[in-house]
């Protein structure tokens, strides 16, 4: 391995722990916001939004996404529309029930 | 015959053969989790009350439980990072450490559940336990699954070292892409069945 390659990942490692800590006070945030009795439209909106960015976070820094090949993007496009799909159903069921009656 | 393309990247996809199999895996998972939290949704929206997940569920042993398996995700990418260093030695203890967060993550899963049967709370009692026990029951199937591999991997599996050093490297890194998976799903497993 090269000298640079080695510094790239001692890089890497260096951005693993600050992810680390960042998940960690998000996980606090997201525990701490749920005692604030909010709505609950609101509270699934907030809970979704933290959710999502440390999601986002392990799928960037941890599996590496933020610089993978184009082909493993295609693979989660794909899968993306179809997870939107199978999300958009109970509201399809809704609309379905609203016709029926 | 020899499997082409463990090191190499295959010219037409640009990734290593396992990497790609296991994004294909990873896809069809996130539909599997996918179906049930859709089915969640479905189940909550249509009923004429639900309850917060406080009311039955552990929200200070979830909490540890996503501390856990946070901290092995960081310990997972670290011992890959130490085979790219070439320091074995480094791989081992964060491996190990993975692992042994894998059994305290279980561990405090046996508890919960445990409490829960022992007050009479099992899935047939209502939909809300009837989904969270499915949820969490297949989520902790996967930390079992990840274990066992990251287990051989720590264990007999580490011997490829000495022979393929660089085709073990990717076998870690592909490993790892399954373990903070488990590690993203109960990201929003944690708050959408315990807060709220």
């Amino acid at each position: 391995m090269s000298t640079s390659d080695a510094e790239s990942i001692r890089k890497q490692t260096r951005a693993y722990v600050t992810v680390f800590v960042t998940l960690m006070v998000l996980t606090i945030l997201t525990v701490a916001v749920s005692y604030f009795h909010m709505p609950v439209a609101l509270a699934i909106l907030v809970a979704l939004v933290i959710a999502s960015f440390k999601g986002s976070m392990v799928a960037a820094v941890f599996m590496h996404l933020s610089h993978e090949r184009k082909l493993i993007y295609w693979v989660l496009l794909l899968t993306v529309v179809f997870f939107v799909f199978l999300m958009a159903i109970p509201s399809i069921s809704q609309w379905d029930q609203r016709l029926v009656r | 015959m020899e499997i082409p393309y463990t090191v190499e990247p295959r010219p037409d996809t640009g990734v290593f053969n396992a990497k790609l199999g296991v994004w294909l895996f990873l896809a069809s998972e996130v539909m599997l989790f996918g179906a049930l939290f859709s089915s969640y949704v479905l189940l909550r929206t249509g009923a004429a009350s639900w309850p917060h997940g406080r009311e039955f569920l552990n929200v200070p042993l979830a909490t540890l439980n996503t501390v856990i398996l946070i901290a092995s995700s960081v310990t997972m990418v670290m011992s890959w990072a130490s085979l790219k260093l070439n320091d074995f030695k480094k791989y081992r203890m964060y491996m190990g450490l993975t692992f042994l967060a894998g059994v305290g993550f279980l561990i405090v899963k046996a508890f919960e559940y445990g409490h829960k049967f022992e007050i009479g709370l099992f899935p047939k009692s209502n939909t809300f336990l009837a989904i969270y026990f499915t949820l969490t029951g297949l989520h902790g199937l996967h930390v079992i699954g990840g274990m066992v591999v990251n287990g051989y991997f720590w264990g007999p599996g580490a011997k490829m070292w000495k022979t393929e050093p660089e085709r073990f490297t990717n076998r870690i890194e592909v490993a790892g892409l399954y373990w903070h998976f488990v590690d993203l799903v109960w990201i929003f497993l944690f708050p959408t069945l315990y807060l709220l």
